[in-house]
Formats: C-alpha cells, structure tokens, sequence
C-alpha cells in the first residue's frame, strides 16, 4: 500500500495510494481497448455498406443448394446454410473426439514402449516419434490420401477383407439394418457400463472398510456383455445386416467409410500420438525413482508397477501438456480441406464462397473453435483438477 | 497454400476493419496511374485463361484483358502486377483492395453483382458447365443421366457445386460430390480414380484435357447444365474505372467486327475510311477523352494483344475448343460490341 503523506489534501492523498492509481491504469486501458474495439467494428461496418456489401448472419437460413458427402445428421441440398454448417461441425467434432481416442491409445502404447526394457521396441519407439512428429501434418495427411486414392484398386477390383471391402472408394462393410433391437443393445451397454462404474465404486468403499475388495472386473465384463445381449434379444434379436453391393460405379448398402476420413483419421492420430507418447515418457520419468524402487520391493512385477503405481502418478504431469495437444488435434482437424473431407472449415468455405459473408463465414468458424478448444480445455482442466485431488 | 487460406481471409477481413476509410475504393484508376501497375487477379494457372508459359511469363485471354488495359491506361502492357489467386481467395482479394480488376474466369451472376460490392463490366467469354469422365474406366457412360449415384470431384468457392445440386435435384438424379480446394487438387483426385467424374466450366476441362497425356481415355459428356458468362470483376462505387474496363471489351470486340488487328492497327488508323475504324482507333471522334484517357488507347490495347478473336486464335484453340457462342454476333455468336462513337 502507498505511503500516507500526513497533512496532505485528499486527491493528493488519493494519488499517493498504489491501489488507487493501478485501478485507475487498468481502467484507462479498458477504455482504450474498448474504444479501439468499437471503432474497428464501426470502421468495418462503414466500409462494408460503403462498397455494398451485405452484412449480417441472415444467409444462415437461405438455401445452401450445395450437397454434401459426408453427413451424420439428415441434410438435403434444399437445407439451410445453417443446418450445413451444423452438418460441417458435427464432422470436425466427430473425427476429433476419435482421433483423439486414438491418439491417446497409441500415444500411450509408445510412450510405454520408448522405456521398455527391450532394446528393439525402444528403438523403433523412437524412430517413429523422431520420424512423425519432424514431418509437416499437411503432407502426412496428403501422404495418406495419396496412399488411399492412387494405390488401393479401383472399386470393381475391391480388396476383399473378411466381409469389408477396400478400394479407392474407401471401405465398405456390412452394418445393422436400423431396428430397435439394435438401439436397445447400445442403451444397454451404456446402463451396463453406468453400473459397472457404480459397481466399481462401491468395491472401493468395501475395501476400505473390510480391507478386501469384492471382485470387479469379471462382474463388469459379464454384465457387460450379458445387458446388451439381453436388451437385444428382448427386442427380437434382429440379425439382419445391410451388406455392400457393387452396384454401378459403388458399393450400395452397408456402411461406406470414405477415403477422406480415414486419411484425416490416421493422420491426426498418428501425428499426434508422437507427441503425446512423448508427454508419457515425459511423465513416467517425472515419477520418483524411489517410487519404482518400491514397488520393485514389494515385488510387484513390471506390469502391476506400471498400472499402479507409474501411471496414476504420470497422470498429473502429463494432463496440461495433453491438454495442449487435444486442442491442437482438433483445431489440425481443419486442414481436412485440402484432403476433401467435408469437416467445418469446407463447408464454410463453399458458404463464405455462394454468399460472399466472408467476415460473418470467418468470424463464426473462429468462434466454433474457440468454443470447441475452451470446452475442451475446460474438461481438461476439471479433470485435471479431480486427478490432483487423489494426490497424497 | 491450404494452411494460409483461413489467415489470408482473416488478414483481409482484419484488413477491412482496421483500414481507415481512405482505402475506400473509387479511385482505383488514380491509384493505378500513380503506383504506375495495374494489379490484376487472375487464375493460379488455366491454360488459355491464365498461365504461365515457357518462359514463366503469365499468358491467356484473361491476361490479355489485363495487358489491353494496362497498354491503355498507362501506356505499357507489361505493367501488369499479377495475383494468382484460387476461386476461394478471389472476391475477399478484391474486396480488401488487394487487386485492383479480377480478370479470372469468374460467372457473372445476381448474388456477386449485388450483394458483394462488385460489379462485372461485361462477359469476356461465355462458358458452361461440362462433366468429363474417364471413358476407358467406365465406358457405358453416354450422357449425364449414366452417372447417377456416381462420387463426382469438384472444386470449392465456384458455382459448380451449386449448379451440381440443381441439375441433380430437377433431373432425379443423386451425384456424390467431392469437394476439394484448389483446382489441381480437384483434377488430381479425379485422375487418381477418387472420381467417376470431374465438372467444372467446359473450358477448364478442355484446359485440363490438353495437359493430359492419356487424354484419349476421357470423355466430355454432351450436357452443359449451366449458363456460366466468365466476365472481369471490379469493386462498385469506381465509375471511371468501370467505364475504360467495359470499353476495353467492346473495343477489342469493335476491331475484329471491323478487321482491326495488331498487324494493322496503325496503317488503319491512318488510312482507314470506315467511320467505325476512325472512332475505334482514335482519328475522329474523342472516345478516350470520354473515357478520361488519350484518343490512341485502343490503339495501344490491339498493338498489345491483337483484337478479341485474335486474343481467341491465341489461347482458346489450341484447347481444341470452337468459337460457339463466343463469335461476333454478326458470325452467329453472342459477342455484341455496342457502338463506339
């Protein structure tokens, strides 16, 4: 706090104080930014109409007249702009969220192995992290598309793997023809799965108290296995599958995966799994070599040292870097234009070019991603928050 | 190139909000005249339209729009700065100030000359969509109506895709299509097999077609589905600007229809007695003083790139493609260069 001058008027006194004049500052640079802010939005919307260019978010539900090839909710070319751009963001978020299931995995896989105790599995370990993470996303991606497109065999000459077919056209495999039995499967495995967890839990708190745990993992599996079997059966035990057909130029039936999502998949996937294999080297060597003396004490071998005492531990080092490489996934995840993959960016791009809204196209494909990487941080952050709570 | 897209759109819609309102576009002619270049927007490369040649330099009929005015506002051809530019990148570069005239292949339609704050001087070449497929891969392939449910490869931020749905739509037919960004791209994966079928303006197929090696194997199908009147692009509100742009095209037009040419411009100029000539190439009557610049400025556009059929002759043949619709109107074309006088 600032000096107290004795006898001296009271604004004199009131600039004496800190606290007074970094309020006054912080106040002052709010108003700056405020009014700087302001007139870059009157300057724009002033240059906008003087050179007659619409402004506005009122071609969000003009017709957007263009199709799209990858949807994962109803849209016809008759459909707004709106709802195509909705079709856009689900597929950003959709090969997002599994990239980054698989990127986790492998990732995880990796890190592991770059601190195996095998010579030859550290070593290819490294070399793959060394050769992925120094080579430009783009040209992975283009690399795997080129791989997709130009090498596999053209749809009438389809390789047949099992019941699934691969060629040019990406993969066609049989799926469920759409029944209820099949609905009542999937609800019964999320209930399954809700109840293992509870199960789990609870298994915790015996343990505590009795200091023996009840068995958990094979209740789990079982009823895992058994709910959805059951809730599947109750509905009629459907067993009918849409199977791909050559028909004209493609596959008919089943479920088509194109070419452009498998590339951007893996190529998301595995960029980024050479960094976060990284971070899990990163945090298994964070970990206190006395703790690993320990548990080699108490003569734990090297997979229960791993799973329960490494990892949990690695856990609370790694989140904030991982957290870094999520977003990044995702928003890398806008590069899929230059493979054709119709993720957010595309479909904003094909809109930005039939109404010419370039501010208003930008400005909401900004916002989505801001949207996506706060939320994305955000469970990061609480899940963060959770794992440095179990920390002793 | 595909990781700049959004910052370049981004930087330009900066650019729009943070530019003082001198930037505001009316006087693009001073502009032109005072840096001493014509800043032109043309096509990353489209043979006959606009690409570089043998010798790197940037050559087609929409080059030569730009040579024709830069030899008529500023007395030089080659002062032209030119800006390759993709059909996504076009109209913000326009917009933002970035070029001064986009001379790239661009449909003239109501939504651009209406709502974007550009204006179109007149068509420079009337195109219109085409689909091309690969004859030796599918061969049953006749007409478009063969290629229903067919994967079809097409470019984004053109009116292709549009055009695409509507005909799909009136016709019950479905096309998957695969949108790529960037035209090479696009061309690629249908060569690569990706595609049953490629659309773009029948131009661009033929430009494409020529390139090719294995060009016997394709085949453009007869449909043309869409109306695509390719014409040069500017910002409104530039009157002066406009007019040299939309006069430059009749003049062009004017000395074919009058058998002016880059050979005898001169000589016709002073010898000629056809009243059409004598306006044209400046004799008689003042058209450039109308126009706010010398009496000899078409004169110096036809020395520059020869008359529109010339420029045609030039680039557009050897794609193999015929005059069509692009012939004068006197030729049974649609190409009508309203009077000169």
């Amino acid at each position: 706090m600032g000096r107290q001058v004795p006898g001296a008027s009271l604004p004199t006194a009131m600039w004496s104080s800190e606290h007074f004049r970094n309020l006054l500052y912080q106040i002052a640079l709010l108003v700056l930014i405020g009014t700087l802010g302001t007139y870059a939005v009157l300057n724009l919307v002033h240059n906008l109409e003087s050179r007659a260019i619409t402004i506005g978010f009122s071609y969000l539900a003009q017709e957007a007249g263009f199709d799209i090839s990858e949807k994962l909710i109803d849209y016809q070319p008759t459909h707004s702009y709106g709802r195509a751009f909705a079709v856009g963001l689900l597929n950003t978020l959709f090969v997002s969220l599994l990239a980054i299931v698989a990127a986790s995995v492998l990732g995880l896989a990796i890190g592991i192995a770059r601190l195996s105790p095998n010579w030859l599995l550290r070593k290819l370990a490294a070399a793959y992290v060394e050769a992925v993470r120094n080579v430009p996303l783009i040209l992975q991606l283009l690399l795997w598309y080129g791989v997709l497109t130009e090498l596999l065999p053209p749809v009438a000459d389809a390789l047949r793997i099992g019941p699934a077919y691969l060629s040019q056209r990406g993969c066609a495999m049989p799926w469920p023809v759409a029944h209820p039995g099949w609905s009542a499967a999937l609800l019964g495995l999320l209930l399954a799965l809700v109840l293992s967890l509870l199960w789990a839990r609870r298994a915790r708190t015996v343990r505590d108290r009795c200091g023996r745990a009840p068995p958990v993992l094979w209740p789990a599996i079982g009823v895992c296995l058994l709910l959805p079997l059951a809730a599947w059966g109750a509905f009629g035990a459907p067993l009918e599958f849409s199977q791909p057909v050559l028909s004209g130029f493609d596959f008919e039936g089943g479920k088509i995966v194109l070419p452009e999502f498998i590339a951007l998949l893996c190529g998301l996937s595995i960029y980024t799994a050479a960094f976060i294999a990284e971070i899990v080297r990163g945090g298994i060597l964070a970990v206190d070599r006395g703790q690993i003396d320990a548990a080699e004490a108490l003569g734990l071998s090297y997979g229960q040292r791993l799973r329960l005492v490494i990892l949990p531990q690695t856990l609370r080092v790694m989140i904030p870097p991982l957290t870094s490489q999520y977003l990044n996934l995702s928003k890398n995840s806008s590069l899929a234009v230059a493979i054709g993959y119709p993720d957010l960016v595309s479909v904003s791009n094909t809109t930005l070019n039939q109404t010419g809204q370039a501010i208003e196209a930008i400005g909401l494909m900004m916002a989505v991603y801001l949207a996506l990487s706060l939320a994305i941080s955000g469970l990061m952050n609480w899940y963060n928050h959770r794992v440095r709570l179990v920390e002793r | 190139m595909f990781e700049q897209q959004p910052i370049r759109h981004g930087l330009a819609a900066l650019a729009l909000g943070i530019t003082a309102s001198t930037a505001l576009a009316g006087p693009t002619l001073d502009a032109i005249k005072q840096r001493g270049t014509l800043v032109c927007g043309v096509h990353t490369g489209l043979t006959g339209f606009s690409a570089p040649d043998k010798t790197g330099k940037y050559a087609g009929i929409d080059v030569d729009y730009c040579k024709a005015l830069a030899a008529a506002i500023l007395g030089n051809p080659d002062k032209v700065k030119y800006v390759p530019l993709t059909a996504q990148q076009r109209f913000t570069a326009l917009q933002s100030g970035e070029i001064d005239i986009l001379s790239r292949n661009t449909t003239w339609n109501s939504k651009r000359d209406t709502t974007m704050g550009s204006v179109f001087p007149g068509v420079w070449f009337f195109d219109g969509q085409a689909f091309v497929i690969n004859s030796r891969k599918n061969p049953k392939v006749k007409k478009l109506a063969d290629l229903d449910k067919a994967s079809v490869c097409v470019e984004t931020g053109t009116t292709t895709e549009r055009n695409m749905a509507d005909y799909a739509r009136a016709h019950k037919l479905s096309f998957k299509p695969v949108v790529f960004e960037g035209q090479e791209a696009t061309e690629k994966a249908f060569q690569s097999g990706r595609c049953d079928a490629y659309t773009t303006d029948a131009s661009g197929i033929a430009a494409m077609l020529v390139n090719l090696p294995s060009r016997a194997d394709y085949t453009v199908l007869p449909e043309i589905i869409s109306k695509e009147p390719l014409a040069p692009m500017l910002r409104r509100n530039d009157q002066e600007f406009f007019a040299i742009a939309r006069w430059m095209i009749f003049a062009l037009q004017q000395a074919e229809e009058s058998g002016v040419t880059q050979a005898n411009v001169l000589q016709m100029k002073a010898t000629s007695k056809d009243p059409a000539v004598q306006r044209l190439t400046g004799a008689t009557a003042e058209v450039g003083k109308g126009l706010g610049l010398d009496s000899d400025w078409a004169v110096r556009a036809i020395q520059a790139v020869g008359n529109y059929g010339e420029s045609w002759e030039r680039n557009i043949k050897p794609l193999g493609l015929t005059r069509g619709m692009n012939s004068l109107w006197n030729k049974g074309g649609l190409m009508y260069p309203m009077p000169l006088d």
